[in-house]
């Protein structure tokens, strides 16, 4: 093992970790445990085995780090091949993450990397709680910010004081075209991505009216017949699958017929493929870029050898290279990470839910005036009572005077309350008075 | 900065250092997907024209919005739209549709409605309630420029009149052109 450590190939890791130096974090400690730390324990999930997570296995695991798993729900398609370097042209229908855990372990010597083929989603918090560090190459904001959800929910706060030893740093790589982006999310502790959920851009769509009746684009008359005409005609019988060829094709003779008519040009089946798959183009260098700036944020994180992206950098190579790093800021109003969760004490789980209501309404530190409440009731969200829908009212008007128990409420359940006195929902965690 | 891991605690705990007592429950997980919705339908602000219909309580992202418009071209119909709240929302805006078959330059026969929150012009700032206001708004100005229904559009830009006439026969139930309009009055 030690000569392991000793290989040549890792000597500029160990001039690194077992050197201080003066932009090193003032409480590094240069030792070749660093090393060991690194190989033997750190477990790294990567998720997402596109064009990033295959520049990040890469990186991670010529870098030194031996424990990884990688998740990804997506099979091998003939066009990942130009820059999904893991994967060659035998392995398209395969798993992506099987694949790429097989090649990453078949070349290099001690590597474990674990794949798992099926969504993130799939995974619950036992699963995420194992890990030191996530990385996330995704082309989706829906699973970013579910990741993001899932690490914000592991964290334990202590009378209000965050454990740190319960949070996971969160490093997301994100990439369009020449441009891409890199952050450095600790949960809890600076912003998160529903804090800058406005910094997204927006999904390209066109008015409804004008690809209904003044197309001007292919897009125009591409976005017709998916929006208008397949609903309407439902050729398959079933919604659209872009990895369909067939799907495609239809779409595509339609959307020739419209452009003709209305005397456009440049539409091609490969836009038609990009518009309905919301294709953005891949460049493999900016993929490179992003991802070893991503793995350079790991291995600070995981060897505390220099301080971290502080925490928001985004990188442009369109014209010449451009780079800026900022600090993005928490939202104080973050619907996800803004809210420790508060503790209400009631005599007994057997007081009646508009007697709870009653106590929002009087007690000192939140004297709502009509709260909407929900609960998580065994994984499950269920409304309680919500006054100002009058739909809602009437159906749950009975759960009003039945106790918390035959609610499906214990000790330590955790309601959702919205009301008018906050600008936010407020979570609350049920205790009973001690000595009743 | 905190300093995540340092050795000894990687040491100290072996291969998982962060397993252990933990008792806490995915509710932030449930939040993020539902924390905007209670937010939004706790905050709803109807108008006396509009309700909702929450066919299942416990599910806030499926509803239904009625509005018996009490004034203009549409006084006396009764109109009914499902929204579907999706897991991006408020990143991306509700899917509405119109339910009833109606007579209006900015909605189609299919249900489609063009309105510029909902699609090229939402923001995340948007609530539901913004939606609520922009289609009782479209009753009150059917705008007959960039129309969805080409018919009903030239007839209001050039007969204000037969515009109302016809708006009128589709609420009762009837022919308007070639097209059948189901009775929606209130």
């Amino acid at each position: 093992m030690d000569s392991e450590y000793s290989h040549r190939k890792l000597s500029h890791l160990r001039k690194v970790l077992e050197r201080s130096g003066p932009f090193c974090r003032p409480d590094f400690e240069p030792s070749s445990e660093s090393l060991k730390f690194l190989m033997q324990t750190c477990k790294i999930l990567v998720i997402g085995a596109g064009g990033l997570g295959c520049e990040c296995l890469k990186n991670l695991s010529l870098m030194g780090f031996r424990q990884m798993h990688i998740i990804d729900m997506d099979i091998i398609d003939l066009s990942n091949l130009n820059r999904q370097f893991l994967f060659r042209h035998k392995d398209i229908g395969a798993s992506k993450s099987e694949t790429a855990a097989k090649f990453i372990n078949d070349r290099i010597p001690g590597c474990n990397v674990i794949p798992h083929f099926c969504k993130i989603q799939d995974k619950n918090e036992d699963f995420y709680r194992q890990f030191h560090i996530i990385i996330c190459g995704l082309d989706s904001i829906i699973a970013r910010r579910w990741i993001n959800g899932m690490l914000v929910s592991l964290l334990i706060y202590e009378n209000g004081i965050l454990d740190q030893s319960t949070v996971i740093p969160l490093v997301d790589g994100g990439t369009e075209g020449f441009k891409g982006n890199i952050r450095v999310v600790l949960p809890g502790l600076t912003a998160c991505i529903e804090c800058t959920l406005d910094l997204y851009p927006p999904q390209i769509t066109y008015p409804l009216c004008t690809i209904a009746n003044t197309p001007r684009l292919p897009e125009h008359c591409i976005e017709y017949v998916k929006v208008i005409q397949w609903p309407k005609e439902n050729p398959f019988d079933c919604s659209i699958d872009g990895d369909d060829p067939q799907h495609i094709n239809w779409i595509y003779e339609k959307s020739m017929e419209r452009a003709v008519n209305f005397g456009i040009q440049g539409l091609t089946y490969r836009l038609v493929q990009g518009v309905v798959k919301n294709i953005i183009p891949a460049v493999a260098s900016t993929n490179a870029v992003i991802a070893s700036i991503c793995c350079t944020e790991v291995f600070k994180l995981a060897s505390s050898c220099s301080p971290s992206l502080n925490n928001y950098m985004i990188f442009t190579n369109t014209d010449g290279i451009y780079g800026y790093t900022y600090e993005a800021e928490k939202n104080i109003n973050c619907l996800t990470c803004s809210q420790t969760i508060k503790e209400i004490e009631i005599k007994s789980i057997y007081i009646k839910l508009k007697d709870l209501i009653q106590l929002l309404c009087s007690k000192n530190d939140l004297q709502m005036k009509n709260p909407g409440i929900t609960a998580n009731i065994s994984g499950k969200i269920k409304t309680l009572y919500i006054q100002s829908v009058p739909s809602i009212e009437e159906k749950t008007r009975q759960n009003l005077s039945k106790t918390l128990f035959d609610l499906g409420l214990r000790e330590n359940s955790e309601i959702i309350v919205a009301d008018v006195t906050t600008p936010n929902t407020i979570m609350l965690k049920i205790k009973l008075l001690k000595n009743s | 900065m905190i300093k995540l891991f340092s050795l000894k605690n990687a040491k100290k705990d072996g291969e998982s250092p962060k397993t252990g007592t933990q008792k806490k429950s995915s509710a932030a997980q449930l939040r993020i997907q539902k924390g905007f919705v209670i937010l939004d339908i706790n905050e709803l602000n109807l108008p006396k024209t509009c309700g909702t219909e929450f066919p299942d309580p416990d599910d806030l992202l499926t509803f239904k919005l009625v509005i018996c418009p009490d004034e203009g071209f549409y006084k006396g119909g009764r109109f009914i739209f499902s929204f579907k709240v999706g897991p991006n929302y408020p990143h991306e805006p509700p899917k509405v549709k119109c339910e009833t078959q109606v007579y209006h330059p900015n909605i189609d026969l299919e249900g489609n409605v063009c309105l510029n929150i909902l699609r090229e012009d939402w923001k995340p700032v948007l609530t539901i309630n913004s939606i609520v206001y922009g289609l009782q708004y479209l009753f009150l100005e059917p705008n007959p420029e960039d129309p969805l229904n080409k018919d009903a559009a030239e007839v209001l830009q050039n007969n204000r009149r037969v515009f109302e006439q016809n708006v009128a026969k589709a609420i009762r139930g009837g022919y308007v052109g070639q097209y059948y309009f189901q009775r929606c009055l209130k």
